[in-house]
């Protein structure tokens, strides 16, 4: 039998996975290190008879996949950090009038045009707080090639069960990262799709709460001529300023990821059984970390890795256990510290955290991990 | 017969938030005794607007309607009208919507010549907001923001859309009501980008800071300057300054055959794409 292997660069695998999820539109706009996944897209959404449009800038194509989405496709589109900002107001646009759709963000260094071609996780932060107000968010951080594929796929069914953007975050060293992979069989993969309305057009209201904190979509030209808006609204779609709605349908927002985070975190540990150091890692830093783990353990140190598949929402009962009874825990980034912050509220006094920032568009190196790892026995 | 505009409004969304005698109700009406010219069927159409006074349209209609973010509504039709080529989808937007912040968008959506309608009020002001100056307020008028007299020369949207590439364009203003309708329709019947820009009155806001705070002297202001387009062909430059030009521009269909005759330029968009489609398959299958 034909086994399907061959070489996919990062950007590709986000490609492929997409269009095995079921994406069918791509709005994009050049930025280097994600072209390649325009590129890629491209040449392959006209033969599924997708659509690929270079849209005028990163603001209008952010802008085409939403109202794509809303004629029912799956959508996609692909970014790098300045692109990612220009991008935010219609991402807020997207989780305010809950519209499916994926996010891919190839980080570089920043602020500004920063460091284009070099590799950085600049943008963890920006992933959850870029747009203004408060509203839930998911982002993915593979480590692998393989990973790309499946956390793509992921990506897409979060957006389509969760009604909301969802943020694909790579790094530059794995969007371009070439090697002959093995793509799981189309048979194997789970496909979600967007719950659609069973009930009649008259009795449809696009927020209806009755359904649960995740309202079936219409999609649009099917008969249920609704209204949509980036105004706080009520049921019905139409505009509202009443302060018991706004508060009720903000809430319900982000319950959506907070009562369902037990099905959204996603985390990989390594090494972890007798583990007294911890290394907390994401995205291709966490490749340069396994490496430190097995030479510090190679030492003797007990030594173990919490690897973020899904960096937000974070899993806050483990990471809190941890923190209880690690002597340490360490956070290498390619950022000045994005997540180091946020696990240093969860510590507080119980454990000390040390960090390991680099932001020279360097990869941090195994020897930089492991030589932390060495000073926190 | 009177036209029943209540086949094409939510009723219940009834009274619209506009001032009484805004021009914005002209432009409404055209556009929905344009949609019954064309039979078209209120399931197959998408009105999607940015934010402004003149945004705020969309919601009154009983169709699939979507109102985006502040200038970026031709973006999002553009998705639209890609994922559903055969659907029809009307724009409606404000000067400042879609000539300053929109600008991007504007010039870009012209210049692919997509198959869709771009209906654009033009009351030379930000009116929502506190009658802020626009690209369109003529110089030496006075909004919130220009007290001492506007020194910022203004686009005459018209010439930028054909510029751009629009393949119709025309201009009424909404004391002609029969006239927009009829620019309306034919740029619904046309097969490419069309860009209709309804001259409209914002007494509340613009007027109000240059003595003509009623709809009858706003009116008026428009129609003392309006020329028609053939008459405006003989007059020269330095005429025509702050003058209302209206008529069509341009209304040029596309060439079907492009795909053999790249010497032709125009084509609609969606359907250029449905030729790369083809291509790519054609392709792949070999």
């Amino acid at each position: 039998m034909k086994k399907s292997v061959r070489f996919y660069s990062g950007a590709e695998l986000v490609g492929k996975a997409a269009i095995d999820a079921g994406c069918r539109f791509f709005g994009g706009y050049p930025i280097t290190p994600s072209s390649e996944i325009a590129e890629y897209m491209s040449v392959e959404m006209p033969k599924v008879n997708g659509t690929y449009i270079q849209m005028e800038d990163e603001i209008g194509a952010m802008g085409s996949i939403i109202g794509a989405s809303l004629t029912g496709a799956k959508v996609l589109t692909a970014t790098s950090g300045p692109g990612f900002s220009l991008k935010q107001e219609n991402i807020g646009y997207a989780y305010m009038a809950e519209v499916p759709c994926v996010i891919c963000n190839v980080m570089r260094g920043g602020p500004s045009t920063g460091l284009p071609t070099a590799l950085a996780q600049a943008d963890i932060m920006q992933a959850k707080w870029g747009t203004h107000g408060d509203h839930p968010v998911i982002a993915l951080t593979p480590a692998y090639l393989e990973e790309i594929y499946e956390l793509t796929i992921k990506a897409f069914n979060f957006a389509e069960i969760y009604r909301m953007p969802i943020m694909l975050l790579l790094d530059e060293v794995i969007a371009h990262l070439s090697a002959a992979i093995e793509l799981p069989k189309k048979e194997m993969l789970v496909i979600k799709d967007r719950r659609k309305p069973t009930v009649p057009p008259e009795k449809y209201f696009p927020y209806d709460t009755a359904y649960g904190d995740v309202p079936p979509m219409a999609n649009f030209f099917e008969g249920y001529r609704y209204h949509v808006t980036g105004l706080s609204h009520d049921k019905t779609g139409f505009p509202t300023t009443d302060p018991d709605l706004v508060q009720a349908d903000q809430e319900r927002h982000l319950r959506k990821v907070k009562a369902n985070i037990n099905n959204i975190i996603d985390y990989e540990y390594y090494q972890m059984k007798d583990a007294e150091v911890i290394v907390f890692a994401y995205g291709s830093t966490a490749r340069a970390a396994r490496v430190a783990v097995d030479n510090a353990r190679k030492l003797g140190i007990k030594v173990g890795m919490m690897r973020f598949r899904v960096i937000w929402p974070l899993p806050e009962t483990e990471i809190l256990k941890l923190c209880s009874k690690a002597k340490a825990i360490i956070i290498p980034e390619m950022n000045m510290g994005q997540l180091s912050d946020v696990i240093e509220r969860y510590a507080a006094d119980r454990t000390k955290i040390l960090r390991i920032n680099h932001v020279g568009g360097v990869p941090i190196h195994p020897t930089d991990i492991c030589n932390v790892i060495k000073e926190a026995i | 017969m009177a036209f029943e505009y209540e086949k094409y409004l939510r009723m219940d969304k009834i009274p619209h938030l506009w001032c009484p005698g805004c021009g914005i109700g002209v432009v409404l009406k055209a556009m929905l005794r344009s949609v019954e010219n064309m039979g078209w069927d209120k399931n197959d159409i998408a009105f999607v607007s940015g934010i402004g006074c003149t945004s705020r349209a969309p919601g009154y209609i009983d169709c699939n309607t979507l109102h985006t973010t502040h200038g970026r509504a031709l973006s999002f039709a553009t998705g639209i009208k890609l994922a559903q080529p055969a659907k029809h989808v009307v724009v409606f937007s404000g000067d400042g919507d879609a000539t300053a912040i929109g600008g991007n968008h504007f010039i870009h959506a012209c210049r692919r010549n997509i198959d869709i309608t771009l209906v654009v009020v033009n009351n030379n002001t930000y009116g929502m907001t506190g009658g802020q100056h626009s690209p369109t307020t003529p110089i030496g008028y006075k909004a919130s923001t220009t007290i001492y007299g506007n020194i910022d020369p203004t686009f005459d949207i018209c010439l930028l859309a054909k510029a751009a590439g629009a393949s119709y364009v025309a201009r009424a203003t909404v004391n002609k009501g029969k006239m927009l309708e009829k620019y309306i329709t034919k740029g619904f019947e046309h097969k490419g980008f069309s860009v209709i820009v309804a001259t409209a009155n914002c007494h509340t806001q613009f007027g109000r800071k240059n003595k003509m705070s009623d709809p009858i002297s706003a009116r008026k202001w428009i129609e003392s300057r309006e020329i028609p387009i053939d008459k405006a062909r003989n007059m020269k430059a330095l005429e025509l300054n702050d003058k209302i030009i209206t008529g069509e521009f341009i209304s040029e269909e596309p060439e079907q055959t492009y795909w053999e005759n790249y010497n032709h330029p125009i084509h609609e968009y969606t359907e250029a794409y449905q030729r790369i489609r083809e291509k790519a398959q054609a392709q792949d299958k070999h």
